[in-house]
């Protein structure tokens, strides 16, 4: 117990500390709402968001599959800190491979589920992993710095794609744009209303990308990169490699995330339906500091929060965009750990938050490579 | 179809094409250019003096929203002409005061500057969104609309060849107008003047810099938080100037291309302006085609480009220019790196 604790001490003061500063938020807004200073507005929309999270059978299993591509999302970034790389472009990547696995599954829809469902998660895994070579490779060839590139193919990728969806596979007989139904593409529904397959595939996923990074050769150079790109090149690695692989590896995952999302929850692509697990992966694998295990206790965290909002809001009027305010607050408390340790009087040194200080410094070897 | 002489005609007819519609371009262009410029000279500020911002956008989206409140809130009581002025006061405070938070992190706190800013983008998509659905979505009511364009008399709009130039950059209104004496303004500070030799310094070396008496911190200090009050004005622009209304998420990205904008003209303030002015001309494009197609093949051609397409060429042409120019652009030697004075922790 005592080494967990230590671990997880500086993350679970960050997260009680953030949801401290919100309800100071939650309640400094109330004068704005025209119904009167609520002090205890906090207590009931807290109250309702861990109901809503946990308070039923159903709540649990909303929460799992709200955890579930959260962990493969938070999985992709973390394994990107984890080689020096900051990838932002987890919600292109994400739809990506929604779209992929849309436009398969529509047209497997009347295929033996042993085919479709296969093919169809396969089709969204590697169409997240092209989308994430894209800027793999020029920050590997170029140095092009890969926070602004995959920014700007998020964008990209959500237009072309909302043109592909109106001009070329839009199914017809529908109102608005969208792909055909999945049929038998669709992820089996394993316990209660939907509780997916995709559930059982994310958290295997934690299991493989954990063996990969320590256990395997491969995991050893991605880390050696991440930790220090001079010592890699002198040991013979190939950081140009490794950093395209890296990425690629990690769109594999945002894309995989979007196709059990798809499959699983929305059954078809159209434009505007929620990438929110971009910006969610990134608090994920901060806060799981980009070790597996710690993603798949922070993706219960955060699934937890996004399917509990929804009650929040109907029974408290407090915005579902408060889930967005804590999540920087907890990022916040995490990359300023001094603060936490402040205002808790830590005296001993908890491990600092890993992964974090990696990034930046790429910025800089722009030019350099 | 003559296949050979196809290609190089349909440039020609391009070129031409592009000369013809100039007119009416030009000041679509300058209007688009406005926020990504603003923000592109926010980026050299931060980064000339050793601070990544990667937090433009959240800092705009959280100016735009705080701009538009104060209108909002303001305009019925003191009527719209001072609420919007003082909207755009309180946009440029609220850049100030978000770079002043950027500034204690990277500099006092030395958090990982990347992740600073990715804080900034954040909370500002998750507090605006907040307060939009909390405030202004309920009420039904608008803004303030937007600041007038000074008005010319005719005696100087119909002079010969100067008279139209005059009258489209007035056009503008104050916050476009002002990016051009900013650009010149902080062009001439950052090569020329003696806060420009230092910020220059504490960039590239700060070390050496704080040998010779230069407060690092101090300097990183103001640098960011002036910097940051630009695209806070970006953010007022957003709102005020060019729209007039908020939408949750509105910067689109424009905080990110400003950045692009930013490498494209190798960290100088005249050449961010040239990124930002490149950026505007190919949106400006999409939208003109559809006004005012060309005829001919051309025509035929550039109609058939579905308008996602133009939607989406700024991202695309941001990635390949990021792609192709930043090997020969380098940014400070001492960008993102904290500055630790010998000695201390």
């Amino acid at each position: 117990m005592r080494p967990a604790w230590r671990v997880a001490k500086l993350p679970f003061l960050a997260i009680v500390l953030a949801m401290l500063v919100a309800a100071v938020i939650i309640i400094a807004s109330t004068v704005f709402t025209g119904r009167g200073f609520q002090p205890l507005l906090p207590i009931f929309a807290y109250l309702n968001l861990f109901l809503g999270a946990f308070g039923s059978g159903t709540a649990i299993t909303n929460t799992l599959v709200a955890a579930a591509p959260l962990m493969l999302g938070g999985l992709a970034v973390g394994l990107g800190f984890k080689a020096g790389l900051f990838n932002i472009g987890v919600a292109g990547q994400f739809l990506a491979g929604a779209f992929a696995s849309a436009v398969v599954g529509a047209n497997l829809a009347g295929a033996s589920s042993a085919i479709a469902v296969p093919a169809a998660l396969i089709a969204g895994s590697l169409a997240g992993a092209a989308l994430a070579f894209i800027p793999g490779f020029l920050k590997a060839r170029t140095g092009a710095h890969e926070v602004v590139t995959t920014i700007m193919l998020n964008n990209a990728a959500a237009l072309l794609l909302a043109w592909a969806v109106s001009d070329l596979v839009g199914a017809p007989g529908f109102s608005f744009p969208r792909t055909g139904e999945i049929g038998n593409a669709a992820l089996p529904v394993l316990l209660g209303r939907n509780l997916h397959l995709g559930i059982p595939i994310a958290i295997l996923a934690i299991f493989v990308i954990r063996w990969l990074l320590e256990r395997t050769t491969l995991g050893f150079e991605i880390r050696t990169v991440g930790a220090n790109p001079q010592a890699a090149r002198y040991a013979g690695m190939r950081p140009v490699y490794l950093v395209t692989l890296t990425m690629t590896l990690s769109g594999l995952l945002a894309g995989l995330a979007g196709a059990i999302q798809l499959l699983g929850v929305i059954g078809f692509y159209a434009s505007g339906i929620s990438a929110s697990v971009g910006f969610d992966s990134i608090a994920v694998a901060l806060l799981g500091r980009s070790d597996p295990i710690g993603i798949l206790f922070s993706a219960l965290l955060f699934g937890a929060f996004r399917a509990g909002a929804p009650l929040m809001q109907i029974n408290t009027d407090v915005p579902i965009e408060v889930i967005d305010i804590i999540q920087a607050l907890i990022i916040l408390f995490l990359a300023a750990d001094l603060i936490v340790r402040r205002v808790f009087r830590l005296r001993d040194r908890a491990p600092e938050i890993k992964g974090l200080d990696t990034v930046t410094r790429s910025w800089g070897d722009q030019a350099a490579r | 179809m003559d296949g050979l002489l196809a290609i190089p005609r349909l440039v020609f007819d391009l070129g031409s094409y592009l000369l013809l519609v100039m007119p009416d371009l030009l000041p679509i262009i300058l209007a688009l250019a406005t926020p990504l410029a603003l923000g592109a000279l926010c980026g050299v500020i931060n980064e000339r003096s050793g601070v990544v911002n990667i937090g433009i956008e959240g800092i705009m989206l959280t100016a735009a929203f705080t701009a538009y409140l104060t209108g909002f809130a303001l305009h019925e009581a003191l009527g719209s002409g001072p609420a919007l002025w003082l909207g755009i006061a309180v946009a440029v405070l609220t850049g100030a005061l978000l770079g002043l938070f950027h500034a204690w992190l990277c500099v006092t706190v030395r958090a990982d500057q990347v992740i600073a800013g990715t804080i900034l983008n954040i909370a500002a998509f998750g507090l605006t969104g907040y307060l939009n659905r909390l405030v202004i979505t309920p009420s039904g009511r608008g803004g303030a609309g937007v600041i007038p364009a000074v008005s010319l008399p005719e005696s100087i709009t119909t002079l010969p060849v100067v008279g139209p130039v005059i009258a489209m950059f007035f056009e503008q209104g104050p916050i476009a107008m002002s990016v051009l004496f900013l650009v010149i303004g902080l062009q001439v500070l950052l090569f020329r003047s003696r806060w420009g030799l230092r910020t220059r310094a504490v960039g590239e070396h700060p070390r050496a810099a704080d040998t010779v008496g230069i407060d690092v911190f101090r300097l990183r200090y103001r640098n960011v938080i002036a910097g940051c009050a630009l695209a806070g004005l970006a953010g007022a622009y957003l709102t005020l100037e060019s729209t007039g209304s908020f939408q949750n998420g509105m910067t689109g990205g424009r905080g990110f291309i400003a950045l692009a904008a930013m490498i494209f003209g190798r960290y100088t303030p005249i050449g961010s302006f040239g990124g930002a002015l490149l950026f505007g001309a190919i949106t400006a494009l999409g939208i003109v085609v559809n006004v005012r197609p060309p005829d001919g093949d051309l025509g035929t051609l550039m109609k058939s480009i579905p308008s996602f397409w133009y939607a989406a060429l700024p991202y695309l042409v941001t990635v390949v220019i990021l792609a192709g120019v930043v090997g020969r652009s380098r940014p400070p030697a001492a960008d993102g790196i904290p500055y630790v004075k010998e000695g201390r922790g």
